[in-house]
């Protein structure tokens, strides 16, 4: 399969990490992008008065799979395209319009054969979590 | 659930990673993708959940009334009027979600896409009252029926609203 790495597997550590911001005063316009883009129109996402009458909720939010969508930069910015061997989050809190986001990735697992594992978190401006997660990566030895 | 086509063209592609942010030429510049070893412009990581566009079945749809099979399925949740009978729903939730790779996802491809329940389960949760768990799988395969991802998502069905 092919791949295009950033770097080897013997270059990272154990510990090692990277972070980067994803999303700066995310906006509205990006969450609706994202809808058309990925073809989830729930209006929780983008009709405000929805969001904030019967729903309950402050604003409209940003779907979850934008805000994996954007931790995935974090792993092709840093490891290369078409290395990801799996990719997976856990939905912890909302993302709202205005949110700043840091993706964080943490080298767990360095395999002989070059399968990395990664440590996944992506926090808000408040520092608290959003979505936490994991990822492996194939690269070269 | 769900089998269906899911065609992969280079403009959806575009269209998902500009909603990102993406910088990254690799999902857009055919000129520098064929000087990489991949040879060509791939899909962002998660981009498999862009298959929603192509499911006759898909709930949240907006306004869209294609592709939709001919005897739909029963609109669930929210749906009401002046909201585009979306589907969508205040109390249902994405958990989590899980990618596995088997291959780059290209433009040109016809993936079949073919959707199935996995596991469910409840838990009592200490925000949003009951919750319930349910999985849905999706496999996208090429042409030759080679698995290209698979992706689990876990949808989490709530009592009440749930504040982060």
């Amino acid at each position: 399969m092919s791949t295009n790495p950033k770097l080897r597997a013997g270059e990272l550590a154990v510990g090692a990490s990277r972070e980067q911001v994803v999303a700066e005063n995310l906006s509205r316009t990006q969450i609706v992008m994202y809808a058309g883009a990925s073809g989830d129109f729930n209006p929780i996402h983008h009709d405000e008065p929805f969001a904030t009458g019967g729903a309950g909720y402050p604003s409209v939010f940003a779907h979850g799979m934008l805000t994996m969508g954007l931790t995935g930069r974090l792993l092709t910015d840093w490891l290369g395209d078409g290395v990801l061997r799996s990719f997976g989050v856990r939905f912890v809190r909302q993302v709202w319009p205005g949110d700043t986001l840091t993706a964080t990735g943490t080298v767990t697992s360095v395999g002989a054969d070059g399968q990395v594992g990664i440590e996944l978190v992506t926090t808000n401006q408040r520092g608290e979590p959003v979505v936490a997660g994991e990822a492996v990566a194939q690269l070269p030895v | 659930m769900a089998d269906f086509e899911f065609p992969v063209d280079r403009t959806a592609i575009l269209n998902f990673a500009a909603a990102l942010g993406e910088t990254n030429p690799i999902y857009w510049d055919e000129a520098h993708a064929k000087a990489t070893p991949l040879g060509s412009v791939i899909a962002p990581p998660t981009f498999a959940v862009a298959a929603a566009l192509w499911n006759p079945d898909a709930g949240l749809r907006g306004i869209r009334q294609i592709p939709k099979r001919s005897a739909p399925p029963a609109e669930k949740g929210a749906a009401r009027e002046g909201r585009g009978g979306g589907g969508g729903s205040a109390r249902l939730l994405h958990g989590e979600q899980r990618f596995e790779y088997h291959q780059p996802l290209r433009p040109g491809m016809r993936l079949s896409a073919s959707i199935r329940p996995g596991r469910t389960w409840e838990k009592e949760g200490k925000r949003g009252g009951k919750l319930r768990f349910s999985e849905t799988i999706t496999e996208l395969r090429d042409e030759r029926g080679e698995l290209v991802v698979t992706s689990t998502s876990v949808g989490i069905i709530t009592e009440k609203a749930v504040e982060g």
